[in-house]
């Protein structure tokens, strides 16, 4: 027997996108709205899976009597809610909010449609100034004080990639701290509150407690904070080195959904697969068992597939 | 939950501070030390995750015991509470008066903010760099400032600029020997080498503690400071003989939807810079089905040149205790919080003692003169962070995270702190309602204009003769208020106000005539904010004043969202290429610049901090502040 379950009848609510009439179930979100209507809404912060922190701020739209923007992706559709997606204001803070990321971190590994919006909000990531590498260390950076200002360019995130462990690399020079890593490791996936956001301002930054060495950490490798990473500031270490020799390609990949072998829950696995060797697993996010989460098992135990030479 | 937690290296003085916190329960169940033979986890269960929000003050213990966060003393207050390391030092290293990293045992803060830079800080911090080496935070990355036993770093606004310069010293120690905290104001550079070589320092006999409005005769008009100065903060029974627990007294006859209707009357408006009606707050909250409700006083005054809160609650505590008893009570809370600002630690004693005082006699605690009402409040200390006297993120802080705050709404009525129906006031507020119980909800509408009832505390500082706290009934003038401060210092002309704090606006000599009410300011495109009035004088370098105001911005951004934690940035360094004389293209693509990041800042930061960022910066560019260097010292 089969059972489903009914969610109570929600109520509906009516606004205004762009001047056309939405009708949408109580408790939807601006954005959720705005994807129904086809409206192209830029997002970084926002993931399905998890809890909107609504830092990024890309989302903002505004809505008739409010004084500042609202983030779509966290702001419930009210009743006679007028909301604007492209006015002057709202293509303004886009731009800049896209500006001053590009300005201080390495956006060229993030997904093709933060580079459409870049082009479409004719954000200019040069317009603060070259890029400065900052004096001191990101992780020595203590909260309520800093170095002179920049006067020649624009101080950025830059620092040396973070390479500690087998499975996973983590380059913080490319980390637009949109919290999902955090999330993921916590509360809303792995519970395992390996890292977390310390400091504060500009010196902010995703770290372990005394920013130790992940092996030194809580965590347990289950990558799910890569899977959500949406900059390459994650990266798996296959990735992170065959980039770094130039054999990163990823024209000639074929991704293989398949289920994971290990044990009997049944999480699907996306194969990555690039010259007959697997060199990265993801998990699609919309499979009702893992929801893009794996365990360590799944995301990096796949060498014994590659293992040629098993005897018998 | 999962917790990778070393107690192991914890120092004993370390342990016993946490203990201290926590009661000393050394089991291995509570997460005290394991041996090898119990071969167990820590188990932490449901009863010890509460205590959660205990987080701040155990790394106060820490940090008042040993002088920085160690990893041994982090790791055991995780295993303790249970917290995750990695988020207990994410909360760590948010707070400016937290170290995690080693520090010396004592540490001067000295304050060269807004104020106090027109006091010579700026002067005085580098001559500390030629005498004593550069502040801590300066040193060469990974060079340890060495075996010295004391260092000193530079410090935003410490909220005593009527005095001003001002410092704080912050002493790590066995609790007894050393005293922990201390302010030091008017603190000129013998006072802060004498800090800095150990001793206690003596105040050189500077101005007068809290100069008032018509300091001789006392002005009959004092409301809010009506026992300043006069009744004893340590003694209870002087409280009361000046008129204390009167309006406690009233509000219980009223009943609380009596005390509502009052506020509802007297029309007040909240003085922590929204003026949202009170009355509909309390309101909200009473009305809230969700129990138990709580409510909060905040007392994180941090806005640079705003000293008024910590005047209240260094003379006058019982009337903070008292006010918020009376929030409990038409609230409908059984507690109340009491959220200090970490840079205020004679502040903190007081409230602190005051609070003991009124339990020990009957006015906290079950039955309160006779009544059915109970109601308990809990001081906690702030560590260091501006962004903590934004509403929601004082709730974070106070439930033991990073003091982030989040979008409302949710509104505070409907999900405050812990998640539950909250009041939250500031110190001044909470003083009128007093006065509203007191006089009675007409008699206070009909003080001040229609708009703005009641009297309004001004923190006067900067170039004038007598900088001090004034209260006034609303309807002053800027130039009253200037004039009652006995004009700019020397009778030099006056160049500009800083009108409510750095959050607020530059005024120039126009606005002299402006009535200083809510609906008067807001005419001109200002703000009252805190009741900041920073009175400058034509010698003040208007482009250093403003790049400190950027800075303050920069260092107190909570680096949440990216219009803030990026934008405050590339504010400061464009200030800072106009201060060089380094423009990127003309000075007009500067100015291009700069308001492009202020309406982004403006439009689409979370929170007030990020919106209000750039509106001095603007002000003052639009007045032409930036240009005219000063002439030279007269």
């Amino acid at each position: 027997m089969t059972a489903s379950f009914v969610a109570p009848p929600r109520r509906l609510v009516t606004g205004t996108i762009d001047g056309r009439p939405v009708t949408v179930p109580e408790g939807t979100t601006v954005l959720q709205a705005c994807r129904q209507q086809g409206i192209d809404t830029p997002t970084l912060c926002y993931l399905e899976t998890l809890t909107p922190v609504n830092a990024c701020r890309v989302c903002v739209v505004e809505v008739e009597g409010s004084r500042a923007l609202v983030p779509a992706c966290s702001r419930a559709v009210e009743p006679g809610m007028a909301v604007q997606t492209d006015s002057e204001r709202v293509r303004t803070s886009r731009r800049l909010v896209l500006e001053l990321l590009g300005s201080s971190v390495d956006l060229s590994l993030c997904a093709p449609e933060v580079r459409r919006w870049l082009v479409r909000y004719r954000a200019d990531t040069e317009r603060f100034g070259p890029a400065q590498a900052p004096e001191a260390a990101r992780d020595a950076a203590r909260p309520g004080h800093h170095g002179p200002a920049e006067t020649g360019g624009a101080e950025t995130c830059a620092q040396p990639v973070k390479d500690d462990n087998e499975d996973y690399v983590r380059d913080y020079s490319r980390c637009i701290l949109c919290y999902k890593c955090v999330e993921a490791c916590g509360t809303d996936a792995q519970n395992t509150f390996a890292i977390a956001v310390a400091g504060r301002g500009f010196g902010a930054r995703i770290s372990t407690e005394f920013a130790v060495p992940l092996p030194d950490s809580a965590c347990v490798y289950c990558g799910n904070c890569i899977q959500v990473c949406p900059t390459g500031a994650l990266m798996f270490r296959s990735e992170h080195v065959m980039r770094g020799d130039g054999r990163w390609a990823p024209e000639r990949q074929t991704v293989t959904t398949t289920i994971c072998s290990y044990c009997g829950v049944g999480c699907n696995l996306e194969l990555h697969v690039q010259d007959n060797s697997i060199v990265k697993v993801t998990s699609p996010l919309d499979h009702d068992v893992t929801r893009g989460n794996l365990c360590v098992k799944g995301r990096f135990g796949f060498q014994f597939v590659q293992n040629r030479r098993r005897e018998g | 939950m999962d917790l990778r937690v070393e107690p192991g290296h914890a120092s004993w003085a370390e342990r016993e501070a946490v203990d201290g916190v926590l009661g000393t329960v050394p089991a291995w169940a509570d997460g005290g030390e394991r041996t090898a033979g119990d071969g167990r986890m820590v188990e932490g269960g449901h009863a010890a995750r509460e205590r959660r929000h205990l987080l701040l003050p155990v790394l106060h213990a820490l940090q008042d015991r040993v002088g920085w966060i160690s990893p041994g003393g982090l790791g055991y207050a995780c295993a303790r509470l249970p917290v995750p390391p990695a988020e207990a030092f994410g909360v760590a290293s948010f707070y400016a008066l937290f170290a995690t990293v080693p520090r010396p045992a004592t540490v001067v803060h000295v304050c060269d903010d807004v104020a106090c830079r027109c006091r010579g800080a700026e002067a005085l911090c580098q001559e500390l760099t030629l005498r004593v080496g550069p502040p801590l935070d300066e040193h060469e990355e990974g060079a340890s400032p060495g075996p010295a036993a004391t260092g000193w770093v530079r410090s935003p606004c410490l909220g005593r600029c009527e005095q001003g310069s001002a410092v704080l010293v912050q002493r790590a120690g066995d609790p007894g020997v050393s005293g922990r905290a201390a302010s030091h104001a008017p603190a000129p550079l013998d006072q802060v080498l004498a800090l800095l070589a150990g001793g206690a320092g003596s105040a050189p006999a500077g101005r007068a503690v809290v100069p008032q409005a018509a300091a001789a005769p006392r002005d009959p008009g004092l409301r809010l400071l009506r026992r300043v100065g006069l009744a004893d903060p340590a003694s209870l029974d002087s409280y009361r003989a000046h008129g204390g627990y009167q309006a406690l007294r009233r509000a219980l006859a009223l009943g609380p939807r009596g005390v509502i209707r009052e506020l509802h009357e007297s029309r007040l408006l909240g003085r922590g810079g929204a003026a949202f009606p009170t009355a509909a707050k309390w309101e909200a909250v009473a009305q809230n089905p969700v129990q138990p409700h709580l409510v909060v006083c905040n007392a994180d005054e941090s806005e640079p040149g705003t000293f008024k809160d910590r005047v209240v609650m260094e003379a006058d505590p019982f009337q903070v205790v008292e006010a918020l008893t009376v929030m409990g009570y038409a609230c409908g809370a059984p507690r109340g919080y009491l959220y200090v600002r970490g840079e205020y630690p004679e502040a903190e004693a007081r409230v602190t003692a005051a609070v003991a005082a009124a339990r020990s006699r009957g006015l906290l605690g079950n039955g309160i003169l006779g009544s059915s009402f109970g109601f308990e409040i809990e001081v906690r200390r702030g560590a260091g962070a501006y962004i903590a006297g934004e509403e929601t993120a004082l709730f974070r802080s106070i439930e033991g995270g990073r003091a982030e705050p989040r979008n409302k709404p949710p509104f505070p009525a409907e999900s405050g702190l812990f998640g539950r129906p909250t009041a939250i006031n500031n110190v001044e507020t909470l003083g009128c309602v007093l006065e509203v119980l007191t006089i009675g909800g007409a008699a206070f509408a009909a003080i001040g204009t229609e708009a703005s009832t009641g009297t309004r505390l001004f923190c006067v500082s900067g170039c004038v003769e007598r900088p001090g706290l004034y209260e006034f009934a609303f309807g002053v003038t800027l130039g009253e208020v200037i004039r009652s401060a006995g004009g700019v210092e020397g009778g030099r002309p006056l160049r500009a106000v800083l009108l409510g704090g750095v959050a607020g606006t530059f005024v120039g000599p126009e606005a002299l005539d402006v009535p200083l009410t809510f609906e008067g300011v807001r005419a001109i495109g200002a703000s009252l904010g805190s009741g900041v009035v920073l009175v400058l004088d034509d010698t003040v370098d208007g482009l250093d004043l403003v790049r400190r105001i950027a800075r303050f911005f920069r260092d107190e951004s909570c680096g949440q969202c990216v219009p803030c934690r990026v934008g405050t940035v590339r504010q400061e360094e464009a200030l800072a290429r106009l201060a060089a004389g380094r423009p990127l293209g003309s000075a007009a693509d500067e100015t291009g610049r700069l308001d492009d990041l202020a309406q982004a800042m403006r439009d689409a930061s979370i929170c007030g901090l990020g919106q209000t960022a750039a509106l001095a910066v603007q002000s003052a560019a639009r007045m032409g502040l930036f240009a005219s260097p000063p002439p030279g010292p007269p």
